[in-house]
C-alpha cells in the first residue's frame, strides 16, 4: 500500500526522467518490489514464500523454454527425445533435472505459502482477493504440472493421463463424450500428447498472469503480518528495498542449497523408475502413485469406495478431490473471526495443527496401497477434512474468546509504541 | 422534432424508453455472437477424435488357440480388450450367484453370445479410472473373485468380469462384436 510515508520515485538519471515521463515501468517497480512499497517490520521467515514462488516460476519457465526447443511432442518420439536431453545435448541433463525437481520445488514452496495464509489468517478482508487469486494460481499449476508429467511419455506419464482423464468419464451423461473430447481418441495417444505439450507451453504464462494480479491486488491493502494488526504509523513498516530484498535474496541462496542437493545428487529420488519404460497400453504398472504433492488429493479420490444415492462412487470421489480445494474459495467467509493470526486463537490454532496432521495422513495414505486398513483410515480422514472447513471453523469463530492483540505492530516488536501511550493518555 | 432529438442526443439514453438506435444494437451484437459461436464451434471440434483414429476402430482377432482357463490379450482402439475362455467351474462360479444383488446387476449370458457362453470378451479397461486390470495373462492375480484385479486403487472383478469390490462403478464394458468360426470381429 501505498502509505503517507512511502518514498516516491526520483529519477536519477536524465534518461529515467525521459523514460518515466513515456513509460513509467521503473516507477512500476519501484512502487511494487521496490524502496517505495512500505511493508511491515514484523514479518517472520513464512513472508519469504512468495518470493521464492515467483523464483520457482522463473526458474520453471527458463528451464522448460529450453527443453522444449530439444523435445518433441509425438508418441513416436517424445520417449527418445527426453533421452536425448538427457544424454546428447550439452547440460540436457541438468535443464530436464532442474526443471523435474523444480516443479517439486515449486509445490513445497507454495504449500508453505498457503500454510502461512492458514496460519496468520491471510484470507480475510480485506484481502479475500488476494486469496482467491492464490487459490486459482493452485489449480492452474496442478493442470501445468499433470500435463508436464505426460510429456516423457513413459508408463507412469501413460497412466498418469488415463487416469487423470478417466475423472472426467465420471461426469453423468457427458463423460464419457468430454473424456474422449480431451484425449482426440479412445485412449491417450498422439492427439493428447501433442496438445498437452502444447497447453503445458501455455499455462505456466497464464500463471504468470495472475500472479501479477495476486501482486496487484496485494499492493491494495498492502502486506499482512504476524499480529494480523494493521499497520498504524511510520515506525510500523520499513521500504521492501533494501530491507526485505535482502531478506528474500538470503532465503533464495537457502533454496538453491536444497534443490541444488536434489537436482546434483538425488535428481530421481521424488520420481519413479517406471517413468523410465516408455509408455504401454497394454500394461498398467503395478503400483500407480502420483507425484507426492498430489497424494492429500489423491487419497481423497480413492476413500470413496460406495455408491451414496444417484451418485456412484467414481463420481462421489472425483467431486470430493475438487471440493476439497475448491472448498478453500470460501474460506475467508466461514472463518468469521476477525482476529486474522493463530497467534491470538487459542482454540482455532489447536484445531489448525489438527488439520495439518490430518493434511498429512492424507498425504501418507495417497501412496499407500488401495487395501485395508488404509482406505478406512483414509475415509476418517477425509471426512475430518471437511468437518475441519465447513463446521469446526464456523463455529469455533463465532464461539471463541481470543487473546488480547497488540496496540500495534510497533509496540508488538519493542515492547511500547509510543502512539500506544499518546491514546491511552488522551482516553 | 422532439422524437428524432431523442434518437440523436446520448443524455437520452437514461431509461426513456425504446428507441430506433436499440434495434440496430441488438442486431449489431446478435450478430456478432452469432459468428463468435460460428468461429468457437470448429476451436472446440478439433480437439474431438479426428478421422485417422475413428478409423481405427474395428479388430478381427483369430481365437482357436485359446484353451479353457485361458485369455488373450488384443488391441481395439489402442486398448486392451481381454478374450477369456471359461473353465466350466468359472461359469458355474459366475451363474451361481445372483444377479440382482451385484453393483452393476447383468449375468453371465447378457455379457456373452448365445451358444457361446465360455467366450468372455470385455475391454481391459477398469471401470474406475482406466487402469488394465490384471488376470489375463498367466501367473497374474485374479483377484478374490477369481476373474481379474485392478491394482491402481483395488477393484476386483469376477469371472464374468463383474465388479464385486472396490470402487469401480461398472462391470468391464463388453464391446460390440461378432463370432465367425474361430474369429472374433471387435468394433
Amino acid at each position: 500500500m501505498s502509505f503517507p510515508w512511502s518514498k516516491q520515485y526520483t529519477p536519477s538519471h536524465p534518461v529515467m526522467t525521459w523514460l518515466d515521463e513515456k513509460l513509467p515501468l521503473p516507477r512500476l517497480v519501484y512502487n511494487a518490489v521496490g524502496g517505495g512499497y512500505e511493508v511491515p517490520r514484523n514479518l517472520n521467515y513464512f513472508w519469504n514464500f512468495g518470493f521464492l514462488a515467483g523464483f520457482c516460476l522463473v526458474i520453471q519457465i527458463v528451464t522448460g523454454v529450453i527443453l522444449a526447443m530439444h523435445y518433441g511432442g509425438d508418441t513416436s518420439v517424445a520417449f527418445n527425445s527426453t533421452e536425448h536431453i538427457m544424454r546428447d545435448v550439452n547440460w540436457g541433463w541438468m535443464l530436464r533435472y532442474g526443471h523435474a525437481n523444480g516443479a517439486a520445488a515449486f509445490f513445497a514452496v507454495i504449500y508453505l505459502h498457503i500454510f502461512r495464509g492458514f496460519y496468520y489468517g491471510s484470507y480475510k478482508a480485506p484481502r479475500e482477493m488476494i486469496w482467491l487469486l492464490g487459490v486459482v494460481i493452485f489449480l492452474l499449476m496442478m493442470a501445468t504440472a499433470f500435463m508436464g508429467y505426460v510429456l516423457p511419455w513413459g508408463q507412469m506419464s501413460y497412466w498418469a493421463a488415463q487416469v487423470i482423464t478417466g475423472l472426467f468419464s465420471s461426469i453423468p451423461l457427458v463423460g464419457d463424450p468430454l473424456r474422449e473430447w480431451l484425449l482426440g481418441g479412445f485412449a491417450p495417444g498422439n492427439a493428447t500428447l501433442n496438445r498437452f505439450f502444447s497447453l503445458h507451453f501455455l499455462l505456466p504464462f497464464v500463471i504468470l498472469g495472475v500472479v501479477i494480479l495476486h501482486i496487484w491486488s496485494l499492493h491494495i491493502p498492502g502486506s499482512s503480518n504476524p499480529t494480523g494488526v494493521e499497520v498504524k504509523s511510520e515506525s510500523d513498516t520499513v521500504p521492501f528495498h533494501p530491507y526485505y530484498t535482502a531478506k528474500d535474496g538470503w532465503t533464495v541462496g537457502l533454496f538453491m542449497v536444497i534443490y541444488s542437493l536434489f537436482v546434483f545428487y538425488m535428481p530421481n529420488a521424488l520420481g519413479h523408475p517406471d517413468n523410465y519404460i516408455p509408455a504401454n497400453p497394454m500394461q498398467t504398472p503395478a503400483h500407480i502413485v502420483p507425484e507426492w504433492y498430489f497424494w492429500p488429493f489423491y487419497a481423497i479420490l480413492r476413500s470413496f469406495t460406495q455408491n451414496f444415492l444417484i451418485f456412484d462412487a467414481k463420481l462421489l470421489g472425483v467431486l470430493a478431490m475438487f471440493a476439497a480445494i475448491l472448498v478453500w474459495f470460501f474460506l475467508p467467509w466461514l472463518d468469521k473471526s476477525p482476529v486474522r493470526s493463530a497467534t491470538y486463537r487459542p482454540l482455532y490454532r489447536k484445531f489448525f495443527w489438527l488439520l495439518v496432521v490430518d493434511v498429512l495422513i492424507l498425504g501418507y495414505l495417497g501412496k499407500a496401497p488401495a487395501e485395508q486398513p488404509y482406505v478406512l483410515i483414509s475415509q476418517l480422514a477425509t471426512m475430518y477434512y471437511f468437518l475441519h472447513f465447513l463446521v469446526i471453523v464456523p463455529i469455533v469463530s463465532s464461539i471463541e474468546r481470543p487473546d488480547p492483540l497488540p496496540f500495534s505492530i510497533t509496540e508488538s516488536v519493542l515492547g511500547s509504541d509510543g502512539a500506544a501511550k499518546l491514546t491511552t493518555t488522551k482516553s | 422534432m422532439a422524437q428524432e432529438a431523442a434518437i440523436d442526443t446520448p443524455a437520452a439514453q437514461s431509461g426513456e424508453g425504446v428507441r430506433r438506435r436499440d434495434f440496430i444494437n441488438i442486431a449489431a451484437v446478435s450478430a456478432a455472437g452469432v459468428g463468435g459461436v460460428a468461429v468457437v464451434y470448429p476451436l472446440i471440434s478439433q480437439m474431438a477424435p479426428s478421422a485417422d483414429v475413428l478409423a481405427e476402430s474395428s479388430t478381427e482377432v483369430d481365437i482357436s488357440a485359446v484353451q479353457p482357463g485361458q485369455a488373450i490379450k488384443a488391441v481395439f482402439r489402442k486398448q486392451p480388450v481381454f478374450i477369456r475362455s471359461l473353465t466350466p467351474a468359472e461359469v458355474e462360479a459366475a451363474n451361481k450367484v445372483d444377479a440382482a444383488s451385484l453393483r452393476d446387476p447383468q449375468t453371465l449370458a447378457e455379457r456373452t453370445k448365445e451358444g457361446h457362453e465360455n467366450l468372455l470378451i470385455t475391454m481391459g479397461v477398469c471401470t474406475h479410472l482406466g487402469c488394465v486390470p490384471q488376470g489375463a495373462g498367466a501367473g497374474e492375480v485374479k483377484g478374490e473373485f477369481g476373474g481379474y484385479f485392478c491394482p491402481c486403487h483395488g477393484s476386483h472383478y469376477d469371472t464374468a468380469a463383474r465388479i464385486r469390490k472396490g470402487p469401480a462403478p461398472k462391470n468391464l464394458q463388453v464391446p460390440e462384436y461378432e463370432i465367425n468360426g474361430t474369429v472374433v470381429k471387435i468394433g
